[in-house]
């Protein structure tokens, strides 16, 4: 049998519905009844996704949001570990505590390189791995693993769903054709007959859409099929592979400023315990904005 | 224009900080009544999008290896590791990383990301290069944990089409052949380089200001609480 994403899609959801009931049984929990509510219906979307018919799914992430935002989610008791019995462990175990933790990117990068499987079966791969020699070194239980997973992702919270969240606003956006609408106003209030005027709207066009969309690939097809090819490669003749690519770095530019791009800006502070959701892309902003004004000079130097 | 409703309450949503979950949900409803779709249609849109970018969150499995880890010490032994260095700054463990994240992802591999390297490694490297051994007010430590954040947002974007089967270098190739335009994935690859290379100079500017300003803040803030102490005693 061939090991798929479909399975680690599996092994996802089952871990899920094993927080789940961990979250009911935490005696100390404020909000068991909704965390585990939540992590339940999420571990339902990863095991029955492609089972269920799409507008039922849609339905319990409506739910999911709905105990969100009225804050019936939060974080429990985990019986952690003090502060001494931390440093003694560092002490006793020393750099072979990185081990399991880098044995996870290597697992990544021996399947994505040497196998047919894919990157993501090798996260999932990697995860089993450094798992198994964590558990080993430590002679801890699956169940205490377990815990101090459910730890994190409680950290994280309702964040965690947002990546694929905002992937589907996304897909309602382009089905609703927000995409046309935007590269037609760009369109007409750009000056055509200069080169610099074209140039900026493609990149700065990128760069805004990619803010909405959350996502450079999306924004990608439609700022180019609108703008990029039509005025700039087309009217003033630019190198299409060089104004491609650097119109993708534009966009990436945008990435870097957005909360929609949550996988990369929101869901990192969450998973980082910050204060502020947006203290990431306030620290992305100035070197996004310097290299957008870079992929413009680059593009209007080298690609004509 | 009635479409770009989504986007105006998006802007909205998030900039009064009502819970982003809602604001999506309710610019998602808005933008597809507006784009003349039905609840059920709109659900479906929702729930397909939402099964077809499970990956996004595949990152899950590897909480639990994390967290045990967490419990042994592993954050506690990357500051330990850090201060074995004398003279490292905070700047230079996120550039070099960021380095890092450049040249592997440059060759396609998939070696970094926040839950692997950021939380566990590189951020509490970084503040303890930042303490170094004071006490740290919790502004600073989120400083410093946005920045670590960057440099993994930094490598990974800057880097990733200097790799020639890049996704990203694929779905232009494809958008433009649409269009009738041959292009070369050499080529592309070629002119993400320059970027690449300006991008890790400007990160090092900032970088090397951020270690410059939390110095700063750090010694502010041990002489504040310096005074604190001396009126405590009078």
């Amino acid at each position: 049998m061939m090991i798929t994403l479909e399975h680690m899609y599996y092994l996802t959801g089952a871990l899920l519905f094993i927080f789940s009931v961990y979250t009911v049984f935490d005696k100390r929990h404020r909000a068991k009844y909704g965390t585990a509510f939540f992590w339940f219906l999420y571990s339902i979307t990863f095991v029955f996704g492609k089972v269920i018919p799409a507008w039922i799914i849609g339905l319990m992430v409506v739910c999911m949001a709905i105990v969100a935002s009225l804050k019936w989610t939060g974080r429990g008791s985990y019986k952690e570990s003090s502060g001494e019995e931390k440093a003694v462990a560092a002490e006793k175990f020393g750099n072979r505590l990185f081990l399991p933790a880098l044995l996870v990117p290597i697992v990544i990068f021996l399947v994505a390189g040497f196998t047919k499987l894919g990157a993501l079966v090798g996260l999932g791969m990697g995860a089993v791995v450094g798992l198994a020699v964590a558990l080993y070194m430590t002679r801890e239980s699956l169940g205490t693993a377990a815990n101090e997973g459910r730890r994190l992702i409680d950290a994280i919270g309702w964040a965690v769903i947002l990546s694929q969240f905002l992937a589907a606003l996304g897909a309602l956006f382009d089905k609703a054709g927000v995409g046309k609408v935007v590269a037609e106003m760009v369109a007409t209030i750009v000056p055509t007959d200069s080169t610099l005027a074209v140039v900026i709207a493609y990149c700065v066009g990128m760069a805004l859409f990619t803010m909405i969309m959350g996502n450079a690939f999306a924004a990608f097809a439609v700022i180019t099929t609108g703008i990029g090819i039509p005025l700039v490669v087309r009217l003033h003749g630019a190198d299409p592979a060089i104004a491609g690519v650097l119109a993708m770095l534009s966009g990436y530019c945008g990435t870097l400023m957005t909360p929609m791009a949550a996988n990369f800006n929101v869901v990192p502070a969450a998973l980082l315990e910050m204060k502020d959701q947006y203290g990431v892309i306030k620290a992305q902003v100035p070197v996004a904005l310097s290299l957008l004004i870079i992929q413009i000079i680059l593009v209007y130097c080298l690609a004509f | 224009m009635i479409k770009l409703i989504g986007i105006l309450i998006v802007i909205l949503g998030l900039a009064f900080r009502f819970n982003s979950l809602l604001v999506v949900i309710v610019a998602g409803f808005a933008t597809g009544f507006a784009g003349g779709m039905s609840p059920v249609e709109i659900l479906d849109v929702i729930g397909s999008a939402f099964v077809t970018n499970r990956y996004m969150s595949l990152f899950i499995l590897i909480l639990p290896v994390i967290g045990l880890l967490e419990r042994y010490g592993l954050r506690e032994q990357a500051g330990r590791f850090i201060r074995s260095f004398k003279g490292t700054t905070a700047g230079r463990i996120m550039i070099i990383y960021m380095l890092f994240r450049q040249i592997t992802v440059g060759l396609g591999m998939m070696l970094g990301g926040h839950p692997s390297f950021i939380r566990p490694i590189v951020s509490p490297m970084a503040e303890a290069a930042v303490a170094k051994g004071r006490p740290m007010p919790q502004k600073v430590v989120d400083e410093v944990r946005g920045f670590a954040a960057s440099a993994d947002n930094y490598g990974n974007f800057y880097g990733q089409l200097i790799f020639l089967a890049a996704g990203g270098l694929l779905l232009i190739k494809g958008v433009m052949e649409q269009a009738g335009y041959e292009v070369s994935l050499t080529t592309m690859a070629v002119y993400a380089i320059p970027t690449a290379v300006i991008a890790l100079l400007i990160a090092a500017v900032q970088y090397h200001l951020f270690d410059c300003r939390m110095e700063r803040l750090m010694q502010e803030s041990t002489q504040q609480d310096g005074v604190h102490e001396g009126r405590n005693v009078q």
